[in-house]
């Protein structure tokens, strides 16, 4: 799986993409997002507060939990500043 | 049409390509926004775009779409741009054509406001001290899309 990060988070990040192999821990975004938390204090901050994160799924917005294949390409961002 | 770019454009020269040639066209609406030197109370010294190459054109292309269908458009363009931007220089540009000018009014409005609060695109400011941050998401901005939900 692909996940990419733009703005905010990947400059806390320090990281514009990665690819990590499907497992349980990523069968769908909630999974996904309980996972990143658990992977050190930059990730916990990050996604502490899921108000101010947006994901999309194969450049697609979701409403909800999404479930996750290996092929799929997941972004996380900030609401848009666009315009 | 839509059009993601790093390079400037000619907002003179797009609304000619737009409407050149067409005698049905009786209105044409043009937005286009700067980048100004200020911003919550900070002097702003320039501007940078990030986007999300991909989905960028895919949510543009889906917000004309939707124009089109809620208003009667011989022709439409936005173009937005990405990356290192000077102050006064043009960031988004919508232009649309209608017979009358309601629907190009309406359209164009209509479009930056979904635009706004759905294209990724993500601004970061940079300061006379040589700092830079991220752009917050307005309030307002986000009330000004839901406009069009709650009407249509």
């Amino acid at each position: 799986m692909k996940i990419l990060y733009f703005a905010w988070l990947k400059t806390k990040l320090q990281m514009t993409e990665e690819t990590i192999s499907w497992s349980e821990d990523c069968r769908d975004t909630d999974s996904l997002v309980r996972w990143m938390k658990t992977r050190g204090p930059a990730f916990a901050e990050v996604f502490s507060d899921l108000e101010v994160v947006r994901i999309a799924v194969n450049q697609e917005y979701i409403t909800g939990n999404t479930t996750l294949g290996k092929e799929d390409e997941i972004a996380f961002f900030p609401p848009v500043t666009g315009g | 049409m839509i059009r993601v770019q790093r390079d400037i454009f000619d907002i003179g020269k797009e609304i000619e390509a737009l409407t050149s040639g067409r005698t049905d066209i009786g209105a044409v609406v043009s937005f286009t926004g700067l980048v100004r030197d200020f911003n919550d109370g900070n002097d702003v010294t320039g501007l940078s775009l990030e986007h999300y190459p991909g989905m960028t054109e895919r949510e543009l292309a889906k917000i004309e779409e939707e124009a089109g269908s809620r208003w009667n458009l011989q022709a439409s363009l936005i173009i937005h741009r990405y990356g290192e931007m000077a102050l006064g220089e043009p960031i988004v540009l919508v232009i649309t054509a209608s017979p009358h000018r309601h629907d190009a009014f309406e359209a164009a409005h209509f479009l930056m406001d979904w635009l706004k609060t759905k294209a990724p695109f993500w601004k970061q400011e940079m300061t006379a001290d040589g700092d830079t941050s991220w752009v917050k998401e307005r309030e307002s901005d986000v009330k000004a899309a839901k406009r069009w939900t709650t009407n249509a």
